[in-house]
């Protein structure tokens, strides 16, 4: 038996005795505590000091928090604002009208879906053309209404398709880029899973941006680096390691703000500790944010990426 | 590098001009071998059969703007290899390689030319450099660039021939694409107009960011136009690509360029758009 399946033998039988404990009034606790325990031991070990290749398969997890299920525990209220206006409505990339800690906002997110079906129609996650062209026009919704901008990415990319070519997929990411870079209010990105490539950056030109503790953040996935570069697409977790793709390499690098913990265990573990540790995290950002002019707030959003990279020995 | 035709389209590639320029170079197309200087004075297309040379971006620079107007600036100095990045060769190797055979620094050169007399700042990516791909480096220098024709108040013309963000800079070269955006924005503030040429190949993260941002968007004939390459797409999807796919014409029928050039034309097609955009004196 690996510690995966050990862990995951220890967790039935404790939510067994939770269960037994509720049901028949039995005082469980101290049997419970030696194997919570174990469990938080067990999980310390398997997870502290994980592999960039270990994050890559926790950040795509079909079960990891994010997408509708994660906006609505997320937000007190949340309204969908849909279809780019032109050509259609991209289930992949969502976004509307929220409330969070009581402030109004505009969000939008990538949507994996939780069924196969809402899979297939989201392609997993990698928006179209449309996806993008709609991102740019509630981008243009919030910009109207001075509203905050909150993006919380998860996307292995944009989806490679002919329909997305004949309708301009690059000039969409493009025009998304600029169009947050002039955002007049705060803008807080946040990367809760597979931040990929141009389908990641599009909502990322943001004031702040966050990963959770086991996210990646790539300009290309291990796998197509892999047969790209070293011709062997089975080198893919070397290649995770050399593209320094995790929230903690990317925060040494001084290209993201915070690494936002995550449950022992990963994301998925517990989903609503997840979701509180976002929330603390971007209503901390927000508020901070708020506190500067708009002058003050575009002259530092501006700075930080025209210099980005140019900064260290050589320069 | 050695000669290479493309398959999908009519490219050719020059001989790489190193210390020892070639006099001489052989159309892959239809095998004629052409004297160099004929060949500059032909645009870089074979006087024979019209195909069309891959270009450098000297060789891009030589073919657009008036003689001896070309002034470079220097490339703003990075940190190199940022990541300590090594596939199956080093980072650092693979660089110095792609300065030696192309007498480069980077994949971008950047400067001030004129245009048929009008005054213009110029950034044109070399391909034969690590796939003319945006890391730190070409990303401060179409940064740069954008900044001086900002300042300079002279329009801005950039000529992609670009794969996309480079790999071996990770996350760094994918957010390249905000900085050369941030240049934009300098541009539009000053209400200094940005025309682009896209060239083959025009794709990735060039393409997904200062590349489709222009005020006036032209392709040269033969280009190869779209964010993601077409292997990619019929690896990923399945889908089989129609004909003509990602051609400068399908950009020009899917209404994402407002025209297609004939390379021989281009230096006279910037100058009918610099005319029209030129200020009252
Ligand atoms: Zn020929």
């Amino acid at each position: 038996m690996t510690d995966e399946e050990r862990l995951k033998v220890l967790e039935e039988k404790a939510a067994e005795l939770r269960r037994l404990a509720e049901q028949d009034g039995l005082d469980l606790h101290e049997e419970l505590a030696v194997l919570e325990r174990k469990i938080a031991e067990l999980r310390k070990q398997l997870y502290l000091d994980l592999s960039a290749w270990a994050r890559v398969q926790l950040a795509r997890r079909p079960d990891r928090p994010s997408g509708l299920p994660f906006v609505q525990a997320l937000c007190e209220a949340f309204y969908e604002l849909r279809g780019d206006r032109v050509v259609g409505d991209d289930p992949a990339l969502r976004g509307g009208l929220a409330r969070l800690g009581g402030k109004r906002l505009v969000l939008l997110f990538h949507h994996r879906g939780a069924t196969p079906e809402e899979q297939r129609a989201s392609r997993f996650g990698m928006a179209s053309a449309q996806g993008y062209w709609k991102a740019k026009r509630l981008m243009e919704v919030a910009a109207r209404l001075r509203l905050p901008l909150l993006t919380l990415i998860n996307t292995p990319g944009a989806y490679p398709g002919v329909q997305a070519e004949a309708h301009n997929v690059a000039g969409a990411i493009a025009a998304c880029i600029w169009t947050m870079l002039r955002h007049p209010a705060p803008t807080v990105a946040v990367i809760l899973g597979e931040g990929g490539s141009g389908g990641a950056v599009a909502l990322a030109a943001a004031d702040r941006v966050l990963m959770l503790e086991n996210a990646t953040y790539s300009v290309i996935s291990p796998e197509g680096a892999a047969s790209i570069l070293w011709k062997d697409a089975k080198v893919a977790p070397k290649a995770a390691e050399a593209l320094k793709l995790t929230a903690h390499d990317l925060h040494e690098l001084g290209v993201i703000d915070e690494v936002i913990p995550e449950p022992l265990g990963g994301a998925h573990t517990d989903f609503s500790a997840t979701v509180d540790g976002v929330r603390r995290a971007v209503l901390r950002y927000l508020e901070e944010l708020s506190r500067l002019s708009l002058d003050e707030l575009l002259r530092a959003r501006y700075n930080r990426y025209r210099h980005v990279g140019a900064q260290g020995p050589g320069a | 590098m050695p000669i290479r035709k493309d398959k999908r389209e009519r490219y050719v590639e020059v001989e790489v001009s190193g210390p020892r320029e070639p006099l001489w170079v052989r159309c892959e197309a239809c095998g004629e071998l052409i004297f160099k200087r004929k060949l500059q004075e032909n645009q870089y297309v074979c006087p024979r059969c019209g195909a069309y040379f891959f270009l450098s971006a000297r060789e891009r620079i030589v073919s657009l703007v008036d003689p001896e107007s070309f002034r470079e600036l220097p490339l703003p100095a990075v940190p190199e290899d940022p990541l300590g990045f090594a596939d199956q060769m080093s980072y650092r190797e693979r660089l110095a390689r792609s300065r030696q055979e192309t007498g480069l620094n980077e994949a971008a050169v950047v400067g001030e030319a004129r245009i048929a007399d009008h005054p213009v700042t110029l950034a044109v990516l070399d391909f034969r450099f690590i796939g003319g791909s945006m890391g730190v480096a070409v990303g401060e220098a179409l940064y740069a660039a954008q900044a001086h024709a900002a300042r300079a108040r002279t329009p801005f013309v950039f000529v992609v021939s670009s794969g996309g963000a480079r790999v071996q800079e990770g996350v760094l070269a994918l957010l390249q694409m905000v900085k050369v955006v941030a240049g934009r924005e300098l541009l539009a503030q000053n209400g200094v107009p940005y025309i682009a040429v896209l060239t083959y190949p025009s794709t990735g993260g060039v393409l997904a960011s200062l590349g489709s941002l222009a005020d006036v968007t032209l392709a040269e004939e033969g280009a190869l136009i779209g964010f993601a390459g077409p292997r990619v797409i019929e690896q990923t999807t399945g889908e089989r690509l129609p004909p003509g796919f990602q051609t400068a014409r399908f950009a020009l029928e899917h209404g994402l360029v407002d025209q297609v050039v004939p390379r021989a034309k281009l230096r006279e097609e910037l100058a009918k758009v610099l005319e029209v955009l030129a200020e009252e004196p």
